[in-house]
């Protein structure tokens, strides 16, 4: 709004033709400004809002830590059980993580969202749970350490009913067992 | 519990020929026929002593609203209002004067009789047909004071079959899993109670999280999922002695338990590095048979009522999809093509027809289609709902439906739902607390 009043008192002092040229550049660039405005308004909220890639959760709400900089949990996309790029480092910082700690032994806690039949929920929680532990033996961990126990649709995280938390809970969380 | 002798003796036969009013259960419910159910007469002693033992005041009346209830809900029916009745209850059974219930346009007319004889109930009832002005039928049964409910559904049983010509379904129980608590940290137990949804009874404590309970069609048995010290598996459970115990000795998940319609098998799928196969399990023999086998998720598997055929979901297409095999595991052959995804498929005790859940669009419905995927019928639309179970007579289907929650999260449940295959009369079935995963039994009487 003040730039637009500024550029009104710019047109009565200058009449001649350089003058008027010279408002054009201002209109333009105020022009640019406000849609400069906007388009930073609008990665605000979706920043806010979105968390997600795809329909894969990307933010951390959630995620509690085995130690620090190791995230206990990777999600997933709809109907899917595989491993996005950021699951796998998740992934791998466990298994360095285990490496370390050769005495540790984990489930990985298999989860779907409420979009689903219970039963079928149940095998893709399952799913889930083993394509991380896949992923987790190829880093050298062995099977003996890792059980699986699927859940389903049965323990949310997110109670709500709306993509956000339907990306939350599509998710396999390692848990220490010992 | 449910050891009791119930003595059913036809006083006389009817005569199927000379009934004029018959149910039309092949469309829906437009026109529920006009029925009055005449409070059962008792004499005092009776009253007395009945009130004594059941603490009702006047069991003939609650008998008789059972039977009311029972025929509302069925939806085929419209009980008239008492109030309307000219005639008193005891005259009614002796000799029903027509003329004065046909001017209350009731159709049909059923009266009866309550004696207190050696401490045990006896009921008789009469069905008459108020334009014809005949008896259609008339039936009495002795049993033990405490089973009046079941007198009340076993009457229902024979008015509905004798009007309609089909069996009931009205004395039967539904189990299912009671829920409380939110909905992050669920507690679930085992609950079973009538069709009607009285003598509601809990058969597990919530310690452990429970799913997906069915009846054996032959016994008191259940089969069920449970969570117990964490390794989910498939559970037998003796309704009448409490006794549990695992069903196999799997090294991991098993699930979607069902019995086979013989009640000697269970099938189940059995999860093992991420793939689902079915199995059945032999519980005379033990034997452990595997039935599928493929790397992808087969499960939800139900028998067909002749034990020839199997259907399931699987996800082998890349969608979760319906399909059916022979009982052996061979000629397996995909059935749902419509759009959207398909599952929990159950095959309909009459045999004909697979009730299903289907995902289309964000939205969940409850269908039927033929065991040859033809003739797809929507009957219902909702935000979350699934799993239906068939009543013994494969006239109605009864599942679970969720609510949305709110931007808070706040403002869910799950309550159980029962509707007619016609799509018509969709009900709220009342259950003490939320309620999920409901299966009908079979009818407890023959």
């Amino acid at each position: 709004m003040k730039l637009l009043f500024s550029c009104e008192k710019v047109i009565k002092r200058n009449i001649d033709q350089g003058a008027i040229m010279k408002l054009n550049k201002i209109l333009k660039n105020a022009f640019l400004i406000v849609v400069a405005c906007v388009a930073l308004s609008a990665c605000a909220t979706s920043k806010k809002s979105g968390q997600m890639q795809g329909d894969v959760y990307t933010g951390t709400d959630t995620v509690e830590y085995l130690a620090s900089g190791v995230p206990d949990r990777v999600f997933f996309a709809t109907n899917e059980s595989v491993l996005t790029t950021a699951s796998r480092e998740t992934l791998r910082k466990q298994a360095a993580w285990l490496r370390k700690n050769s005495n540790i032994t984990i489930v990985l806690e298999g989860h779907a969202d409420e979009r689903g039949t219970r039963e079928y929920n149940l095998a893709l929680g399952e799913r889930r749970a083993n394509a991380a532990k896949d992923y987790l033996m190829t880093y050298g961990i062995s099977s003996d350490r890792i059980s699986v126990l699927s859940y389903g649709k049965e323990r949310p995280v997110d109670s709500g009913s709306n993509p956000l938390a339907w990306s939350k809970n599509r998710r396999s969380v390692t848990v220490k067992a010992n | 519990m449910l050891r009791i002798l119930i003595i059913c003796f036809v006083i006389l036969l009817p005569n199927k020929l000379l009934a004029l009013i018959e149910v039309d259960i092949t469309r829906g419910n437009l026109n529920p026929l006009p029925i009055a159910v005449s409070p059962l007469s008792i004499d005092e002693n009776s009253r007395k002593n009945f009130e004594k033992i059941l603490n009702k005041k006047d069991i003939g009346s609650e008998i008789a609203k059972v039977v009311e209830n029972n025929l509302k809900t069925s939806g085929l029916f419209n009980p008239l209002n008492k109030d309307a009745f000219l005639q008193a209850p005891e005259i009614a059974n002796l000799k029903p004067r027509f003329e004065d219930w046909n001017l209350i346009k009731a159709q049909a007319l059923i009266t009866g009789k309550v004696n207190f004889v050696e401490e045990k109930l006896r009921v008789e009832f009469r069905l008459w047909d108020v334009l014809a002005g005949k008896e259609m039928m008339a039936l009495a049964f002795t049993t033990v004071p405490n089973n009046w409910r079941r007198v009340g559904h076993i009457i229902t049983d024979k008015v509905y079959e004798r009007l309609t010509g089909e069996k009931g379904y009205f004395d039967t129980r539904i189990i299912y899993v009671a829920e409380e608590g939110p909905k992050t940290r669920r507690i679930k137990k085992l609950a079973i109670m009538d069709q009607d949804g009285a003598n509601n009874k809990f058969l597990t404590l919530g310690n452990e999280l429970v799913l997906t309970p069915r009846f054996n069609p032959t016994s008191q048995m259940v089969t069920y999922l449970s969570y117990f010290k964490n390794l989910p598996r498939v559970y037998l459970l003796d309704i009448e002695t409490g006794m549990q115990e695992v069903v196999g000795d799997f090294p991991g998940m098993t699930f979607a338990p069902r019995f086979s319609p013989d009640g000697k098998k269970i099938i189940m799928s059995f999860a093992k590095d991420g793939n689902s196969d079915i199995y059945t399990m032999d519980l005379e023999n033990r034997i452990v048979e595997k039935i599928t086998n493929h790397p992808s998720i087969d499960t939800s598997p139900s028998y067909s009522p002749n034990g020839k055929y199997i259907c399931f979901n699987s996800d082998r297409s890349g969608y979760q999809q319906i399909y059916i095999m022979k009982s052996d595991g061979t000629g397996v052959k995909r059935i749902s093509f419509g759009k959207g995804l398909y599952g929990t498929p159950v095959w309909s005790p009459r045999g004909d027809l697979i009730a299903f859940t289907k995902l289309h669009k964000g939205k969940f419905y409850i269908g039927v289609m033929r065991t040859d995927g033809s003739g797809e019928r929507l009957l219902t639309e909702n935000f979350y709902q699934e799993a239906p179970s068939w009543s013994p007579n494969g006239r109605v289907l009864i599942f679970y439906r969720e609510t949305e929650t709110d931007d808070k999260g706040e403002g869910f449940s799950a309550k159980l739902w029962s509707i007619d295959l016609t799509g018509y009369n969709e009900r709220l079935v009342n259950t003490p607390t939320d309620a999920s995963d409901p299966s009908w039994s079979s009818l407890l009487s023959n």
